[in-house]
C-alpha cells in the first residue's frame, strides 16, 4: 500500500476564493440581494414547557408592512424527518424556551421586529428542569450521538481499583456551550412553481436538501458557495423550517431569516454540559491497571444527543481493567448537537487531567507516564493502528517546547508578579470517511471541472480539493475548475466528523482514475465520468485516528488570579497536510478553540426562566484577539496508506482535543492549585489561599 | 423597536427644551449604548434628539490649571490627547481599557458617563427587573450575580455595577460635570452625580429630565495624579466588562504615603471612592501590609451575593489583589 | 411604520440618495437598502467587529450607527479600499498570510486594521501601550490589542496579527509569496 504521488498537495495553495473574501465580496446566506425579498422575524416560547392556549396576532397584521402572520393554525402538515426540532408551527406544545412559535413576514427588518413584538401568545405553563443536575434524574441512553454503545468495558474495574497500589479518583465538569461561528444561521427561500429554491448557510447542502424535500414534498435546490463556519451547528435547525413555511406563502417573493445572536442560544444546538468521573489505578512504575470513564451529561428531553465524552478513552492508554459509561440527565432544553471535537474536546479534560493528577501521584513525568501506557493495538477492539503517532508527537513536541528546562514541581517560577508553569494534554479524533458522495469531472476548454456538493465552512474545501483533483488527474492546479457548495452539482456528503476531505477527496481520486481509464492522457472537449464515494477497503482491518500532544505554558497572576496563556504548541500527527499554510490555520484555530473552552466559555443557564442568560457575544465570551499569544501548530512526518488514497486523516477537530486539559494542568503547575472545572476563571484561585507570594 | 421621531438640534439649548418637552426623548450622542438599548426594547423612546453636533468636541485648558473636556469629545480622542496622557494618566487609561477600538471613535464623553448597566437581566425584558421597572424583583440575585455588586448594596434591591471605566477614573480624580438643564447651568462634583441603588434604582444619576451633559473638568493635577494608573481585572484580556477595576493615584515620599486616590469599578452600582481606604493609607508607610490593611478596612462593610449560578464572594480578594498590586507599583516596585 | 427621512451618503466612492426610517442602523442602509453586502451583521449589538466600515475616515461599527444620524458622510468598506494600484496593501497582507477562514468576520476584520493602523501613526496609545506618554511601536502585542474588538470565531488571530504587522511597517510579501491560484 502506498499513497498517492503528491504534487500540489502539500504545497501551500493560497484560498482560491481569498480575494473574493478579503473584499467582503464573497456571498454568504444573507448575501443575495433580489427585488421584493421580505424579511421574517420570529416569535418565541418564552417558557421552557407549555401549551398554548391561544395566540394574538391582528394588532401585528394591522402594522402598515406587515405581509403575513403565520402560525400553527395555518401551518401546513409537514413530512416526517424522524427529528423533532423539524416540526415547527406543527402543534402548540411547548419543548424549549426560545422554540419558534409564530413568526412575522413584513417588507422591512424594523418592522418585522416591532410586528413580532405585538403578537400576544397565551401560554398554559408547565413545570420545567432546564439546570443540569449531574445527580439529577439521568438515564442510560441507547446508544450515544455517534452511535456508539453507551457503555463499554474490559476485565473488572472496580476490583482493580480496589487492589491497584496507586489510584487517582476525581470528577470533572464542562459547562455547556455554543458554537457561535461568527455568520448567524440564515436562510433566503424563494418557492416558485412548485420548486424551492434556499441559500442557506448549511455544512451540507445535500442533507439540507433531502431534509427539505422530505418535510415539504417538493423539488428542492440548495446553495451555500460560501459559509461563515459551522462548528457542527450548521445542520438543518428549526429556522429554516421556519423561513420555507414563509416563503411558501409568498409565491415567487424571496423570504430572508437570519438569526440573530440570542436567537443562536436557543435555537441552533450546543455542547452539553458534563460531569465526568475518573478512576484511574496504577502500578508504582506508572502502569495502568485500570481506566474507568463514567461521564453523566445533559441532554434534552423532546430530542436525544448524548455527548460520547468517554469516547476516545476507549482507544487512548492501554490497560487491561477499563470501563466507559454514559448517563444522561433530560432537561427542557432545545437540542444539544455536535460542537467542534463533540466527545473528544470535553472528554479529553477528564482523562488528560486525571492522567496529570496520576504522574503527581506517581512523581513521574506526564509525558513518559503516558509513553508507558501507549497501547500496541487498540485497546479494547484488538485492531493494529494504521499509523499511530502520539509518542512521536509527545517527544518532538516536548523537545520544541522546551519542556525538560521546567523543574516538575509546582510553584516554581514567578515571573513579574506572575506564578508560570507547563503542561501537557493529548487526545485523538477518529479518521473517518463518510459515504455518499458523487464526482464528476468534465473536461471543458482545456480545464477539468470537478463538480461535487462539498461545503466550504472555512476550512478550505474548496482549494484542497483543487489539489487533490490536481494530483490524481496529473496536472497543474492551474487546470482545475472546482465546483462545490450547490445541489446543482452531483451529491456531497457533509463537511462534519472531519471527514469532509477524506471523503469528498477519495471520491475526486475515484472519479479521477476513471476519467483517466476511460479517455487517457488526451481527452477531447465535454468529456466527463463521475464516481461515488469508494469503500475503504481497510475499514474494518485497522483502526485509524488523528493523535495530538498539546503543550500549554500559563501565566496566573499572583495577587488577582488572572490567567494568561503565553504559549501553546499542538503536535499533531494527523498523516499528510495537504496545503501547509490552510491546515496550519485549521489547527492553529482549533487550538485557540480549546484555549477559549479553558479560559472563557460558559453557557449560563438560569432555570428560573430556562434560558441562557449570557446570551450574546458581551456574556459569552470567546477568545478575544489579545487573548492569543503564541500559537504554534506542528506536525510530525506521517505516511498512512490505509486511510484514504491522500494519506489524510482529518484536521478539523483534532485542533480544540487536550487543550483546555493542558492549560488546566499547566495552572496546576504554575500554582499548585488543581481546577477541576472549566471555564477556569480568576476566581479559581483567588479562594485557593495559595495566590500571594 | 417602537417607531420613534428623529430630531437634530443646532444647539445645546434647543436640545434641552426639545427634551424637556417630551417625557419619552431621550438624548442621542453615540449611540452605542442606547441603539443597543433600543434594539432590547430596554427603552422605547418616542423622539431621539442627537446632541452629538451640538456638545462640542473640544479639550480647553481651565484658568485653574485643569482641563474642560466637552461632551462630545469621543472617547479615543479623549485618550490620545497629549495633556491628559501626561498629567491625569488614568484617565486616559481607564478609556483604553474599555470597550474595543471602534467603539472608542463613537463613544462621547457624556454617553460614557450615562451608559446603563450591563447586568443580563436589566438587558433581557422577558426576565424580571427593578431597575427597568420598580414593580418587578431582581433577577440577578439568586441568579447569574458574577459581574454584580458587593457594596453600597440594600437588602433584596438593585446590585447592578456601573460599567463605565472612564467614570471610576474620573472619581478618583475629583472632577466636575458641567449640565445644562431646563433651569439652566449647574456643576456637579462626578462624586455625586452617580448614585446608589436606595429607594429608586431605575436612575443612575441625580440628572433630571432633560439635564444635557456639555462637559467635564479636570481639575489642576498634582504629583499623585500624575502618578496615577487604571487597572482593570476582566474575564477576557480585552474587549470585556470588567469584574473588578481601580483608579489608583500615589504619592509617596521617604516610605511614606503623603497622598492617595483610589476609585473602584465593579463593586457598586456607582464609581466607588475608597475614601476609607485612603483615610487609612495616608501618612502610613507604604508597604503592602499598609495596603491590604486599608483595604480591607474599605472592604468591611463588602456583602457580597451568593448564588447557583455563581455569587461574587471572590471579588473580596480580587479588589484587594488588585488595589495591592496597583499601588505596589505606583509605589515603585512590582505590580 | 414611521416616517422616513431623506438623506445622502456615499459608500465605497458612489454617492446614494435614499429615504429611511429613522429606526434603520448604518448597517441595515447599506446591507438591505443600498445592497453593499460587505459589511457583515455578526451580532447587531456592538460586540463583534463583523459590521466594521471607515465613517469619515475613522473605524467605527455600523450595526449602533444609525443611518440618519450620518446624512451627508462617507462610509468605506473592505470593497472600497482598492485602488487604481490594485488591492489595499491590508487586503493583499489578509491574503499573503491566510489570516482568514470562513471570511465572515474578514471585511470587518480588515477595515479595522486600516483604522487601526492609521491611529497608531496618529500616535493613539492602547491598553498595552507601556508609556502612555511615548511613541506607539505597533508590535504584535499592540496589534492583537488594537484588533480585539473583532472576535474571529475561526480563530484566525495569530495570522490576523501577522498581516497587520507586515502591513503597517510596509513589508508586506504580496500574494506571491504563497503559490497563486488558478
Ligand atoms: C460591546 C461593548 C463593550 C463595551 N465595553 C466597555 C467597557 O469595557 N468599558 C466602558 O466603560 N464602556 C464600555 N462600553 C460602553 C461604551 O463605552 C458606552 O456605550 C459609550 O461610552 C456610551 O457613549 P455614547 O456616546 O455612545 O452614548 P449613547 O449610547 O449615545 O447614550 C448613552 C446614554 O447617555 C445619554 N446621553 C448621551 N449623551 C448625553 C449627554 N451629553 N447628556 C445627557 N445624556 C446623554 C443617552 O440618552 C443614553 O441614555 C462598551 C459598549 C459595547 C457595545
Ligand atoms: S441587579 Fe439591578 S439591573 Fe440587574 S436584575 Fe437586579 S434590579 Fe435589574
Ligand atoms: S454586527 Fe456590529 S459589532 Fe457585531
Ligand atoms: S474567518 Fe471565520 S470568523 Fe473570522
Amino acid at each position: 500500500m502506498t499513497t498517492m504521488d503528491a504534487r500540489s498537495m502539500g504545497a501551500s495553495v493560497r484560498r482560491i476564493e481569498g480575494p473574493d473574501k478579503v473584499t467582503g465580496t464573497a456571498t454568504y446566506a444573507g448575501d443575495t440581494v433580489a427585488d421584493g425579498t421580505l424579511v421574517l422575524h420570529p416569535v418565541q416560547a418564552t417558557v421552557a414547557r407549555g401549551e398554548i392556549t391561544a395566540i394574538d396576532t391582528a394588532v401585528a397584521e394591522a402594522l402598515p408592512g406587515v405581509v403575513a402572520v403565520l402560525t400553527h393554525r395555518d401551518a401546513p402538515t409537514l413530512g416526517d424527518t424522524g427529528d423533532p426540532e423539524h416540526r415547527v408551527l406543527q402543534g402548540t406544545t411547548i419543548h424549549h424556551r426560545g422554540q419558534f412559535v409564530a413568526a412575522v413576514l413584513a417588507e422591512h427588518a424594523e418592522v418585522a421586529a416591532e410586528a413580532a413584538g405585538l403578537v400576544v401568545v397565551t401560554v398554559d405553563e408547565a413545570p420545567s428542569t432546564t439546570g443540569f443536575d449531574p445527580d439529577g434524574e439521568a438515564y442510560a441512553p441507547s446508544a450515544l450521538a455517534n452511535g456508539q454503545p453507551a457503555d463499554s468495558g474490559a476485565g473488572d474495574p472496580d476490583a482493580a481499583l480496589a487492589a491497584a497500589p496507586v489510584v487517582v479518583r476525581a470528577s470533572y465538569a464542562t459547562p455547556m456551550e455554543h458554537h457561535n461561528p461568527m455568520e448567524p444561521h440564515t436562510t433566503t427561500a424563494t418557492w416558485v412553481d412548485g420548486r424551492l429554491e434556499v441559500f442557506e448557510a448549511t455544512q451540507g447542502v445535500e442533507s439540507s436538501r433531502q431534509t427539505l424535500a422530505t418535510l415539504f414534498d417538493v423539488e428542492v435546490v440548495v446553495h451555500a458557495s460560501h459559509v461563515g463556519g459551522g462548528f457542527g451547528s450548521k445542520g438543518l435547525h428549526a429556522g429554516t423550517v421556519l423561513a420555507v413555511l414563509a416563503a411558501r406563502t409568498v409565491p415567487g417573493r424571496p423570504v430572508r431569516f437570519a438569526l440573530g445572536r440570542r436567537q443562536m442560544f436557543e435555537a441552533v444546538g450546543y455542547r452539553p454540559a458534563t460531569l465526568q468521573h475518573l478512576s484511574l489505578g496504577a502500578s508504582h512504575d506508572g502502569r495502568l491497571e485500570v481506566v474507568a470513564h463514567d461521564v453523566v451529561g445533559a441532554t434534552a428531553r423532546y430530542k436525544e444527543f448524548v455527548e460520547p465524552a468517554g469516547g476516545s478513552t476507549r482507544s487512548m492508554y492501554a490497560a487491561p481493567h477499563r470501563r466507559t459509561s454514559h448517563r444522561a440527565v433530560p432537561l427542557d432544553l432545545d437540542g444539544p448537537t455536535y460542537m467542534r471535537g463533540p466527545g473528544e474536546a470535553p472528554g479529553s479534560f477528564g482523562l488528560e487531567c486525571a492522567m496529570d493528577e496520576l504522574a503527581v501521584a506517581l512523581d513521574l513525568d506526564p509525558i513518559e507516564l503516558r509513553v508507558r501506557n501507549e497501547p500496541e493495538v487498540h485497546p479494547e477492539n484488538g485492531l493494529p493502528f494504521s499509523s499511530r503517532g502520539l509518542v512521536e508527537c509527545l517527544r518532538t513536541g516536548a523537545e520544541r517546547f522546551g519542556w525538560s528546562s521546567w523543574d516538575r514541581a509546582p510553584r516554581r517560577r514567578l515571573v513579574d508578579g506572575w506564578w508560570h508553569g507547563v503542561g501537557v494534554g493529548c487526545g485523538t479524533f477518529p479518521t473517518l470517511r463518510f459515504p455518499g458522495s458523487t464526482a464528476e469531472i468534465t473536461f471543458t476548454g482545456g480545464r477539468y471541472v470537478v463538480a461535487i456538493g462539498a461545503a466550504d465552512i472555512g476550512q478550505g474545501a474548496r482549494t484542497v480539493l483543487t489539489q487533490i483533483a490536481a494530483d490524481a488527474l496529473g496536472v497543474d492546479v492551474t487546470a482545475i475548475a472546482v465546483e462545490i457548495g450547490s445541489t446543482q452539482v452531483p451529491v456531497g456528503s457533509i463537511a462534519g466528523g472531519s471527514a469532509g476531505t477524506a471523503s469528498w477527496g477519495s471520491t475526486v481520486v475515484e472519479a479521477a482514475d476513471r476519467f483517466r481509464d476511460k479517455y487517457g492522457e488526451n481527452p477531447d472537449d465535454g468529456d466527463h465520468a463521475d464516481a461515488a464515494t469508494p469503500d475503504n477497503p481497510w475499514a474494518g482491518e485497522y483502526a485509524m485516528a488523528a493523535y495530538v500532544a498539546q503543550f500549554a505554558e500559563v501565566a496566573v497572576h499572583a495577587d488577582t488570579g488572572e490567567i494568561r496563556v503565553p504559549r501553546l504548541l499542538g503536535m499533531f500527527g494527523v498523516g499528510r497536510i495537504l496545503n501547509p499554510t490552510l491546515g496550519r490555520s485549521q489547527l492553529q484555530g482549533g487550538m485557540v478553540w480549546g484555549l477559549s473552552m479553558a479560559l472563557h466559555e460558559e453557557s449560563v443557564v438560569d432555570p428560573r426562566f430556562g434560558e441562557v442568560i449570557n446570551h450574546d457575544f458581551a456574556g459569552y465570551h470567546v477568545a478575544s484577539n489579545a487573548d492569543v499569544r503564541r500559537v504554534e501548530a506542528e506536525w510530525i512526518d506521517e505516511d498512512d496508506p490505509y486511510v484514504n488514497p491522500m494519506g489524510a486523516k482529518g484536521i478539523g477537530e483534532i485542533g480544540i482535543v487536550g487543550v483546555a486539559a493542558a492549560i488546566a494542568n499547566a495552572a496546576y503547575h504554575a500554582t499548585g492549585v488543581r481546577v477541576r472545572s472549566l471555564p477556569i476563571t480568576c476566581d479559581d484561585f483567588l479562594t485557593s489561599g495559595l495566590l500571594s507570594p | 423597536m417602537k417607531p420613534f421621531t428623529y430630531a437634530r438640534p443646532a444647539v445645546a439649548s434647543e436640545a434641552v427644551t426639545t427634551l424637556a418637552a417630551d417625557p419619552d426623548a431621550r438624548f442621542l450622542a453615540g449611540g452605542t449604548n442606547l441603539l443597543d438599548h433600543l434594539k432590547l426594547g430596554v427603552v422605547e423612546p418616542s423622539q431621539l434628539v442627537d446632541v452629538s453636533r451640538v456638545t462640542g468636541t473640544a479639550i480647553e485648558e481651565l484658568a485653574d490649571g485643569g482641563l474642560r473636556i466637552d461632551a462630545g469629545v469621543p472617547n479615543s480622542d479623549l485618550a490620545a490627547d497629549a495633556r491628559v496622557r501626561e498629567r491625569y494618566p488614568a484617565v486616559a487609561a481607564a478609556i483604553l481599557a474599555g470597550a474595543s477600538g471602534q467603539l472608542r471613535n463613537m463613544a462621547s464623553t457624556g454617553g460614557n458617563l450615562l451608559q446603563r448597566t450591563r447586568c443580563a437581566y436589566f438587558a433581557d425584558p422577558t426576565t424580571p427587573c427593578t431597575k427597568r421597572d420598580l414593580s418587578q424583583g431582581c433577577s440577578a440575585r439568586g441568579g447569574w450575580a458574577r459581574y454584580h455588586a458587593v457594596l453600597g448594596t440594600a437588602a433584596d434591591g438593585c446590585i447592578a455595577t456601573h460599567p463605565s471605566d472612564l467614570a471610576v477614573a474620573l472619581v478618583a480624580l475629583d472632577a466636575q460635570v458641567q449640565v445644562l438643564g431646563p433651569d439652566g447651568a449647574r456643576t456637579i462634583p462626578i462624586g455625586e452625580f452617580h448614585r446608589l441603588p436606595g429607594d429608586d434604582p431605575t436612575r443612575d444619576t441625580v440628572l433630571a429630565h432633560g439635564d444635557l451633559v456639555t462637559a467635564v473638568d479636570l481639575p489642576a493635577t498634582t504629583p499623585a495624579v500624575r502618578n496615577s494608573t487604571y487597572r482593570k481585572v476582566r474575564d477576557r484580556a480585552s474587549y470585556a466588562f470588567a469584574l473588578v477595576s481601580a483608579a489608583v493615584a500615589l504619592e509617596v515620599a521617604d516610605g511614606t504615603v503623603v497622598d492617595v486616590r483610589i476609585a473602584l469599578g465593579g463593586v457598586a452600582h456607582k464609581p466607588w471612592r475608597a475614601t476609607t481606604a485612603e483615610a487609612t493609607l495616608r501618612g502610613r508607610p507604604a508597604t503592602d501590609d499598609e495596603f491590604r490593611a486599608a483595604i480591607a478596612a474599605e472592604l468591611d462593610a463588602a456583602a457580597p451575593v451568593d448564588s447557583p449560578l455563581g455569587g461574587n464572594a471572590f471579588k473580596i480578594p480580587l479588589v484587594t489583589g488588585t488595589v495591592v498590586s496597583t499601588l505596589r507599583a505606583l509605589a515603585g516596585g512590582a505590580a | 411604520m414611521s416616517t422616513t427621512i431623506p438623506m445622502s451618503i456615499t459608500v465605497d466612492g458612489e454617492r446614494h440618495d435614499l429615504a429611511v426610517d429613522p429606526r434603520t442602523t448604518l448597517l441595515d442602509a447599506l446591507r438591505e437598502r443600498l445592497r453593499v453586502t460587505t459589511a457583515k451583521k455578526g451580532c447587531d449589538h456592538g460586540q463583534c467587529g463583523a459590521c466594521t466600515v471607515l465613517l469619515d475616515g475613522r473605524r467605527v461599527l455600523s450595526c449602533l450607527t444609525l443611518a440618519v444620524a450620518k446624512d451627508g458622510s462617507h462610509v468605506v468598506t473592505a470593497d472600497g479600499l482598492a485602488t487604481d494600484d490594485g488591492l489595499h496593501p491590508v487586503t493583499e497582507a489578509f491574503l499573503a498570510y491566510d489570516a482568514y477562514q470562513c471570511g465572515f468576520c474578514t471585511p470587518g476584520q480588515i477595515c479595522s486594521a486600516v483604522g487601526a493602523i492609521d491611529e497608531a501613526r496618529r500616535g493613539m496609545p492602547s491598553a498595552v501601550t507601556a508609556d502612555l506618554t511615548g511613541e506607539v511601536t505597533l508590535d504584535r502585542t499592540e496589534i492583537a490589542e488594537r484588533m480585539s474588538g473583532n472576535l474571529c470565531r475561526c480563530a484566525a488571530y495569530v495570522n490576523i496579527v501577522s498581516a497587520v504587522e507586515d502591513a503597517a511597517h510596509g513589508t508586506a510579501p504580496r500574494s506571491s509569496t504563497l503559490e497563486a491560484q488558478a
